[in-house]
């Protein structure tokens, strides 16, 4: 099986044999994939039955709670690396939910869709919020409701005290080189948390 | 794959056990039986094996159906069976009567080899602990080593999770649905009042009722009907019964009496009245101490991790959103205390309207999930 380019970029960030814990983990292919092929352990947090039913059946740990509920599950320093896949956008709390994955792990790794894209910006000056393959919803229906840029994201990184130790941006699963900020339509950040 | 089916006609049998069993309690005893059903084959291996475990008034009879009462179906019939998640075409099930049950296993009822009349009051309170012990004994004479699976609901799920801790060489997964590390200050109130209900029948005589020849009948249905409500949720009362009037329109004048007038006095009444044709007084004070007194962690200084810490199953927990009486935040506790020991668990929090009682239940997403685990754990054991 495949992985999402995302993951598989993520998973060459958790160094072999680590403690993982992966934030709304989905099916529970990145666990699976870091059991498979590189030895780490963990747990998934996750609130969809049929993501849960996925990740019973891969043989993945998960525990089936909101992000909020999930993390007070986790004692402090758990884990070597805390893993927040194209969810930060979605959550209620930015700031908590980043310090908290800071609480449980020595590292963190974050992806979220870069709402600086141009078409996002084109759109604006158009007039109407964006809808894109990336953000597919109506400003009505979104459940993005912390959208933000590359360059948004490091200050918030900064205020928190997380030291960013890696940056890719992706647009159609490969790296940006020009004009990353307008170009990439994903953003993946590894951060040290201490 | 086949549609699920019952694994028919099923007949008990009496094991008995000459060794005597110490209890947590200080005392012993001297010899005894357990009622026992199976389903399913041993494989050559003797690796398939899952143990049932029942919760208050439940029994052996976890599937399938007697030859001469085609209508008693087994407690667990829904997870239990071929093509069921517990699939009994891969494993080879094991349920067991407790000790000090009712349904045959020896118990208050029984006759003590000492005085030649029954237990009674005389028989000891046994905990959890001695439970799995006692079918920990029982795996040795049906030749199980190792248990693939130890499962149950509730009291069930105590069972579980004390045989990953007592005998973690001996259970490969630990399958503990609707529990709870700890009954709370308000679940053993609601056993209080139980029990005071039953004491304080004039026919309890103080346990030794057998001898006068009645039963604590009275005391024993508002024990059932107090323990039914704690089994419901709140929202599931409202939508079956509501304010409902027993044979009448909602907007029928009262009786202005004390009989039975709403549709939940009568459901509540008739659960009470059949309960206490068929269960013993003594069991229900028996058993609903023995909830009482599970608390793994006392011994660790409240720690739950450190009483956890001898496990080395792989573990299974569900909860029920709607479940008041062992909510999910207590099934959470357990889950945090596993993470704390590296241990592996997969935790699934069902949102289902039926409280308690929904671990029973036929819910889809439930049975999914436990069918794509035990799925997981027959690969393993090679089935």
């Amino acid at each position: 099986m495949t992985l999402r380019a995302d993951l598989r970029l993520i998973a060459g960030w958790i160094a072999p044999g680590s403690q993982v814990l992966d934030l709304g983990c989905g099916d529970g292919a990145l666990l699976a994939h870091l059991r498979d092929t590189r030895r780490c352990r963990g747990y998934g947090v996750e609130l969809a039955d049929s993501h849960v039913l996925e990740c019973v059946r891969r043989g993945v740990n998960v525990v089936q709670a909101n992000l909020d509920a999930g993390l007070r599950l986790f004692p402090d320093d758990k884990f070597d690396t805390v893993v927040l896949s194209q969810t930060l956008q979605a959550v209620h709390r930015v700031e908590a939910v980043l310090q908290e994955m800071a609480r449980v792990a020595r590292q963190g790794i974050v992806s979220f869709p870069n709402f600086g894209h141009w078409r996002h910006a084109a759109s604006l000056l158009a007039g109407r919020m964006p809808v894109t393959k990336t953000i597919p919803y109506q400003w009505y229906d979104t459940p993005n409701i912390h959208l933000c840029t590359p360059k948004d994201f490091e200050i918030l990184a900064a205020k928190l005290g997380l030291a960013i130790t890696g940056r890719a941006l992706l647009a159609d699963d490969e790296p940006v080189r020009v004009l990353p900020a307008l170009r990439a339509t994903l953003a993946v950040y590894r951060f040290d948390t201490r | 794959m086949t549609a699920p089916a019952s694994v028919g006609t099923v007949a008990p049998k009496s094991l008995h056990f000459r060794e005597p069993l110490p209890l947590a309690s200080g005392a012993t005893i001297a010899d005894y039986s357990l009622m026992v059903e199976t389903y399913g084959e041993l494989n050559a291996a003797r690796s398939n094996a899952v143990l049932v475990c029942h919760a208050l008034n439940a029994s052996h009879h976890v599937a399938g159906v007697y030859q001469d009462a085609p209508k008693n179906v087994g407690w667990w019939d829904n997870m239990v069976g071929p093509g069921k998640p517990v699939d009994t075409r891969r494993f080879f099930v094991v349920g067991v009567n407790n000790l000090g049950s009712c349904f045959g296993s020896t118990g208050p009822m029984s006759t003590d080899p000492a005085t030649g009349r029954p237990y009674g009051a005389r028989f000891p309170v046994v905990t959890v602990e001695d439970w799995v012990d006692a079918q920990a004994r029982l795996a040795d004479a049906l030749g199980i080593e190792r248990f693939a699976a130890v499962m149950g609901g509730s009291l069930g799920g105590m069972q579980a999770l004390s045989w990953a801790i007592r005998h973690p060489a001996r259970i490969g997964h630990c399958v503990a649905i609707a529990t709870t590390p700890k009954l709370s200050a308000q679940n053993i109130a609601f056993n209080d009042v139980a029990r005071s209900a039953i004491q304080s029948d004039p026919d309890f005589h103080g346990g030794d009722y057998y001898a006068h020849g009645v039963k604590p009948r009275r005391g024993l249905r508002v024990a059932r009907m107090i323990g039914h409500i704690t089994y419901l949720s709140g929202d599931d009362m409202a939508e079956k019964f509501g304010r409902a009037l027993r044979g009448k329109a909602d907007d029928a004048d009262y009786a202005f009496g004390y009989g039975v007038e709403f549709e939940v006095e009568s459901y509540l009444r008739y659960q009470g009245e059949k309960f206490s044709e068929y269960f013993d007084a003594n069991t229900y004070l028996l058993i609903t101490r023995a909830l009482d007194y599970f608390d793994p962690a006392k011994s660790c200084g409240g720690d739950l991790a450190r009483a956890l810490a001898p496990a080395r199953a792989r573990f299974l927990l569900a909860s029920f959103s709607t479940d008041w009486r062992f909510s999910p935040a207590r099934s959470r506790e357990i889950v945090t205390a596993l993470i704390r020991n590296d241990r592996d668990v997969t935790y699934a929090e069902i949102d289902a309207p039926h409280g308690h009682d929904a671990f029973l239940l036929d819910d889809p997403r439930y049975h999914r999930a436990l069918a794509a685990y035990f799925d997981t754990i027959a690969t393993e054991v090679g089935q």
